[in-house]
């Protein structure tokens, strides 16, 4: 290798100093990722339409039609009869965050794409922390659909059943609106198992045209495969095959989780599941995407290849 | 007390940038380097020379850890890419050839968002926003949308938001495609200034010719193999040929390659 004198001719200054690394690098790049995520979305409108129409659709005109058809016996959360209308509200909220995982994972492979991943992924911080933020982002998304919708059908008198919260100082938060809060954390481990599961599809789907395939394959099989729609001691009246799935399909234990939330309760079972799956899912994604193990070197994706 | 010991270690006045020694890579059966050797000094521009499908790209994506590199050694400013890959990253400014803007955001927040990936934020972040913007002459553009920009501007863009985090090492892959005279003129401008004035190294990837002045320096790739590596008199002298195209052609044997305006 032959070496010229000329570069070192120019003067050499010291090494420029680095941008801090430690725990307000740490918070500063997770705000910074979240925060993308956000504007991103809340700069396409058409994104935000379709997400609140989608599951209003299913709420006023199939759950309006099905209200006859099917009566939903008493079974916890609930303590009376309730409307089907209320019955199907926690799965399309599970679907809101169902379909924004799926879509925030094509918007990964689009990004993969166009290379707004590999700046992404040539930051610094580790990479495992940069996809868990990346996920934490679109759940932050998620989270804010999801309530919109919530306030929608709130004027349809769906409300949430858990009992008042008390506050210090005497105050409370009254009964209707305690149930929006309980459900918080119940969404947001939700988000985390669904974006885990659809960070590591983003990184096995090789083009975009295949999201069509997921359309078919992952979100309409897991939606109606759950306890989403119908309770599943119905499921198993009609089929005992179909049953088993149900019990099988992680969904059913994200709308359980929110099914309870809303009524203050902990669905200990389905919380296990769905944290379970979260890690699952989420050592999946980071091997994925890990440099010397990982199917994207293997491949010569993202962007990558000769 | 051990982050001190670290600092004093660091090789400040250590002047190569880049280092790359016996790299090879292969895609399952497909070798895409092959015992690819080749460094960067602080204050070069190096133009890495080939045909598409020569490995640049892949190259690019060991350099800044898509993957890592199962033979041979990478490092920037001394740290291995795949040992120490934090502190290596921390030194490294990369241009991709593909757009990393999001179109619907600005120029500022696109900009903020790349230096929360780097640690910095407020007023800070906000300050060294606006100074890249002002390198590359774009300034009074910070609150428009990358979308109403034009490609030459997005790039240069592009160009700020790698030097956010002040890197020392800068890795640009085929910067200028698709790009008219007047915006490749000025992305080459902006990006020899940084040398000059700022002792950066720079690898350049390209298969364009007519972006090499006599004093870079040339490391030829072709079929995964570095073919030459040096000065551009002595490319043209190793060649017997009398100017770089001519010993382009010769050395890849390929006859109309890289001339100017071949843009994919």
């Amino acid at each position: 290798m032959t070496s010229t004198a000329t570069a070192n001719d120019v003067l050499l200054k010291a090494e420029p100093p680095l941008a801090a690394i430690g725990f307000s690098g740490y918070l500063a790049c997770f705000r910074g990722i979240v925060w993308r995520e956000v504007l991103r979305f809340l700069h396409q409108r058409e994104r935000f339409l379709s997400a609140l129409v989608r599951p209003l659709v299913w709420l006023f005109i199939f759950a309006a039609g099905f209200r006859q058809v099917l009566g939903v016996s008493i079974i916890p959360p609930y303590q009376s009869y309730v409307l089907y209308e209320t019955f199907v509200t926690p799965g399309l909220v599970g679907m809101i965050l169902l379909f924004n995982a799926m879509q925030s994972s094509l918007s990964m492979v689009y990004d993969r794409e166009t290379g707004a991943m590999r700046t992404l992924l040539v930051s610094p911080f580790p990479r495992s922390f940069l996809l868990l933020s990346k996920i934490i982002g679109g759940v932050a998304v998620a989270m804010l659909q999801a309530y919109v919708f919530l306030f929608v059908a709130y004027f349809w008198e769906i409300e949430p059943g858990a009992p008042a919260i008390a506050l210090p100082f005497g105050l409370a938060i009254p009964h209707p609106f305690a149930g929006y809060i309980t459900v918080a954390p119940a969404l947001f481990v939700s988000g985390v198992m669904l974006g885990a599961l659809a960070l590591f599809m983003s990184s096995v789907i090789k083009q975009l045209e295949n999201f069509a395939g997921v359309m078919n394959f992952v979100i309409f099989p897991m939606f109606f495969a759950s306890s989403a729609l119908y309770p599943l001691w119905r499921i198993k009246e009609s089929s005992p095959l179909l049953y088993e799935i149900c019990r099988l399909n992680p969904f059913t234990y994200v709308v359980e989780l929110i099914r309870f939330g809303f009524y203050g309760q902990i669905d200990w079972f389905s919380l296990a599941v769905v944290i379970g799956c979260s890690v699952l899912f989420l050592s999946a994604a980071i091997y994925a995407y890990n440099p010397s193990k990982g199917l994207i070197g293997r491949r010569g994706g993202p962007g990558g290849g000769a | 007390m051990n982050v001190a010991a670290m600092q004093l270690k660091t090789p400040t006045l250590q002047s190569d940038a880049l280092v790359v020694k016996g790299v090879s890579h292969s895609f399952g059966e497909r070798a895409a380097l092959k015992d690819v050797s080749l460094e960067v000094l602080r204050g070069s521009f190096v133009v890495l020379l080939g045909l598409n499908g020569a490995g640049k790209s892949t190259l690019f994506s060991l350099i800044t850890r898509l993957y890592d590199n199962v033979s041979g050694e990478i490092s920037i400013l001394g740290h291995d890419v795949r040992r120490r890959p934090t502190a290596a990253l921390q030194r490294l400014g990369v241009v991709f050839q593909s757009r990393t803007l999001d179109s619907d955001l600005s120029l500022m927040q696109n900009l903020e968002y790349h230096a929360a990936l780097h640690g910095l934020s407020g007023r800070d972040a906000r300050a060294r926003c606006r100074n890249a913007l002002e390198r590359v002459g774009l300034l009074d553009r910070a609150d428009a949308k990358v979308r109403a920009l034009s490609g030459g501007q997005a790039r240069r863009v592009e160009i700020a938001r790698s030097l956010l985090h002040r890197p020392t090492l800068l890795l640009l892959d085929e910067p200028t495609v698709g790009l008219d005279i007047g915006s490749r003129e000025g992305v080459m401008t902006i990006v020899r200034s940084l040398v000059e004035r700022e002792g950066m190294g720079v690898l350049w990837a390209t298969h364009l010719i007519d972006e090499i002045t006599a004093t870079d320096r040339i490391v030829l790739l072709h079929q995964g193999v570095v073919l030459y590596s040096g000065s551009v008199s002595g490319f043209i002298a190793a060649a017997a040929a009398d100017d770089v195209r001519t010993a382009f052609r010769k050395m890849t044997g390929s006859p109309g390659a890289a001339v100017n305006g071949d843009m994919e």
